[in-house]
């Protein structure tokens, strides 16, 4: 573990004063060439690589003009912030760094003043008067560090009273930064790995198709029930995306174990697809329409080639954001497939409606051994649902929890439902280049971790989303945790639940039989 | 008439066409500019009218600041609901006795509701300034035209309550000047500096409303993220441009 100062938790959260330039050096790496052009972004040819593309500036405003026309949320949050402070300390990332530029308001306000300089009256010939500054390549710097200390997650928005969202601001600005020669390297890369083999970790079908196998027998020997994860099945009733990581990191792999087990005992047909191999979708993190939908398009893709009746995603934050309110827009229509269900349906929607149809046989002493509370990750908690009615974003993970367990309590309100601090690896940052923010961010979530940890004897934390569950097994050692601490909510439900013949062991039932 | 009352009938125009035609410009600006993502904060309503009462609770009560900061939502609320009694008091000023509604504006409790509304905005005001200055955080978000509005706001609650306690105006003269701007028969502007003042600043306000943060007023109901519906499954929305991408037939 390398040396992070890391931020005290306390019993009652405290609001930093401000220090300046706290976070400054935080930048993560640049894209290289090969990942810019792969995203159909320019690269400053014949330089070195960080340096701005020719004309930067120019195509910088021209971009932004272009953004300006095309997202009503830009344009509009461009002009009516009031400057109420009422964001000020909503940022986890502002929260664990005291850094200014942390605070919603100053993020936006990175942008807003260039925004002010070259496209506003007051801008224009007061510019001291409204705080609006020429565009020089410092400015574009500070927008590429700052940019990304920003997960995308929204907790400003809720508490801002005209909504500005500073996500979109964040999205929008990294998409002008990667036009100038400014692309992430971590992003570009996942995604660009999506576009040429299927999926964020760059597996292969014939790579999955093995590790599948290998999970099947593992399922078996220990429950000796032959549950299947199937690959590429024609005329499947459902196709699963999963987050690639489900495939094999711990503890998201448990969650797939569970959706299998879900499937197996509700009787559906279902496959995994080697096409849309991914549910993630850093098209959203980068801002960039076009990309997002290109991924996107591997769904439809992979629905239309197997011939399924219906799409269910898995357990993936961002991924949920995506597809529950963009893939209709993206790379719909769905009208090939069974309307009597919503396009797409989320893992947990299935699962709450077999238990609620009582289909399956649960045993929750299975997780005695542990009392869970839940981490409403922050893209299902603001910016999707989870069931029929507002707010079932917040109460089906949990019924489901509870119905599979027996320990549960919730962590403090100010920290949970929409309200819920993220992970802080969120919205593009999990990399290893961006730790002391990651680190620094999770402060205000582990806080309340700790403190329903103390006060009522909670152990582990669900989540359902895997840059979550990647973020907190990494970042929970620092905070004096273990990283088994965090859990994936279907591997509670994979834990209670007892298919038909597990357990029996066909011999030994045959001994009893002959007695 | 003389000079003065001249100047002021031209700038009263003028403001009013600055203020009604640049928010109008503004609002079909943004009514061009397309929202392509369904970008609700959610939990958000499924229905149109859960999307009025979601606004609703927003305006009449700014609920989001309330549960953001209790101090900011106290002082600002002040300020706006003095804002709308202050306004209804002054209705006295623009409309005739002759019309229908003037019973409605000229009764005990608009009057004096609207005559302490004068002081509860002053208060708001300072509570307003007072975190800008105190407050670190708001302090490094200022820039100088944030003061300068509260100061502006200030400098015309100022007069106005001095007009009620102090220096007296010839309301008579002044709704005669109102109401000569409404029906292009011009009178005379009583000439003492308190009401100079106020009428000063109040026009200087109009016609900085469309280029200033007083956007928020109008832009607030334009915020994608607080009137969408939240539906994305149920119905497909796809922008102009966003469907111009679809010419490459992956959609089909
Ligand atoms: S809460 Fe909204 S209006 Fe207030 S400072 Fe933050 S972004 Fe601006
Ligand atoms: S979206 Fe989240 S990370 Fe970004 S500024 Fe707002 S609160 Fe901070
Ligand atoms: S990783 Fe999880 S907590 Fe973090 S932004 Fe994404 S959904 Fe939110």
């Amino acid at each position: 573990m390398a040396d992070y100062e890391i931020p005290e938790t306390r019993e009652f959260p405290i609001i930093p004063t401000i220090m300046e330039g706290a976070m400054a050096h935080s930048s993560p790496f640049v894209a290289d060439e090969e990942f810019q052009t792969a995203l159909g972004f320019p690269y400053p040819t014949g330089k070195e690589k960080g340096e701005l593309i020719d004309g930067w500036k120019q195509k910088f405003l021209d971009l932004l003009q272009d953004k300006l026309t095309k997202y009503r949320s830009v344009q509009v949050f461009m002009d009516i912030c009031v400057k109420c402070g009422a964001c000020t300390d909503k940022c986890h990332y502002f929260i664990g760094t005291g850094d200014p530029k942390n605070m919603p308001v100053a993020r936006q306000d990175l942008l807003r003043k260039v925004y002010r300089r070259y496209f506003t009256f007051a801008g224009k010939y007061f510019p001291k008067l409204v705080g609006a500054i020429d565009l020089t390549e410092d400015v574009i710097r500070e927008m590429y560090s700052y940019y990304h200390q920003c997960s995308e997650c929204r907790r400003c928005a809720v508490f801002c009273p005209f909504g500005i969202d500073t996500a979109e601001v964040t999205m929008a600005a990294r998409d002008l930064l990667a036009h100038i020669g400014l692309g992430q390297k971590y992003d570009n890369q996942i995604i660009a790995k999506v576009h040429s083999i299927g999926n964020n970790l760059g597996l292969p079908g014939p790579a999955l198709a093995d590790t599948l196998e290998g999970l099947e027998e593992e399922v078996e020997e220990d429950i000796n029930v032959k549950v299947r994860y199937p690959l590429d099945e024609k005329g499947a009733e459902i196709l699963l995306v999963a987050p690639s990581a489900d495939f094999f990191v711990e503890p998201h792999v448990d969650g797939l174990i569970g959706y299998g087990k879900v499937f197996h005992a509700a009787g559906v047909t279902w496959t995994l697809s080697s096409v849309a191999s991914e549910a993630a979708n850093f098209g959203l993190f980068i801002g960039d329409y076009a990309n997002m939908r290109k991924i996107s398009l591997r769904v439809r893709d992979a629905a239309k080639e197997l011939g399924v009746k219906r799409i269910i995603f898995g357990e993936c934050g961002h991924a949920w954001r995506v597809a529950y309110n963009h893939l209709n827009t993206l790379a719909g229509p769905w009208d090939f497939l069974d309307p009597n269900y919503p396009v797409p349906q989320h893992i947990l929607e299935f699962t709450k409606d077999c238990l609620d149809r009582g289909i399956l046989n649960i045993d929750k002493s299975e997780n005695d051994h542990m009392t869970l509370t839940f981490h409403d990750s922050c893209n299902i908690a603001r910016a999707s649902r989870i069931g029929e009615f507002p707010g079932s974003q917040f109460v089906t993970p949990r019924e489901v929890i509870k119905a599979v367990c027996n320990n549960y309590h919730d962590m403090v309100e100010e920290t949970i439902f929409d309200q819920t601090f993220c992970c802080g690896g969120g919205g593009g940052l999990l990399t290893d280049d961006l730790m002391e923010i990651r680190i620094k961010g999770a402060q205000p979530r582990l806080e309340a971790l700790k403190n329903v940890s103390k006060d009522y004897g909670v152990t582990h934390m669900a989540a359902i989303c895997a840059i979550c569950k990647s973020q907190f097994t990494k970042i929970l050692p620092y905070y004096g945790m273990t990283m088994d601490q965090i859990v994936s909510v279907h591997q509670l439900v994979s834990n209670a639940i007892i298919l038909e013949g597990q357990g029996e062991e066909s011999e030994d039932s045959d001994d009893t039989e002959a007695a | 008439m003389n000079a003065l009352s001249i100047l002021y009938v031209i700038l009263f125009y003028v403001a009013i066409i600055v203020l009604v035609a640049g928010v109008t410009n503004k609002l079909l600006q943004y009514k061009r500019v397309p929202a392509p993502l369904r970008i609700p904060v959610t939990p958000a309503p499924i229905t149109k009218t859960g999307v009025i009462y979601r606004f609703f609770t927003e305006i009449v009560f700014f609920n989001s600041l309330f549960r953001s900061t209790k101090w900011t939502w106290i002082f600002a609320w002040m300020f706006h609901l003095s804002l709308l009694l202050a306004f209804f008091r002054h209705l006295r000023y623009v409309i005739s006795p002759d019309s229908f509604i003037w019973p409605l504006v000229n009764n005990e409790v608009i009057q004096s509701f609207g005559h302490y509304a004068g002081f509860t905005m002053f208060i708001g005001l300072c509570g307003l300034f007072g975190r800008r200055i105190f407050v670190d955080r708001v302090r490094y978000i200022s820039s100088p035209s944030d003061y300068l509005m509260l100061l502006l706001i200030l400098g015309i609650a100022f007069s106005g309550l001095m007009m009620s306690y102090v220096a007296h105006t010839d309301i008579i003269e002044l709704k005669e000047f109102i109401l000569g701007l409404f029906y292009f028969s011009w009178h005379n502007l009583p000439g003492d500096a308190v009401l100079l003042t106020h009428l000063t600043l109040v026009l200087f306000l109009m016609m900085i409303f469309p280029i200033s943060k007083l956007l928020h007023a109008p832009g607030l109901f334009m915020a994608p993220t607080r009137y969408q519906v939240d539906n994305p499954r149920e119905v497909r929305y796809l922008s102009e441009w966003g469907a111009e991408l679809e010419a490459d037939g992956r959609n089909k």
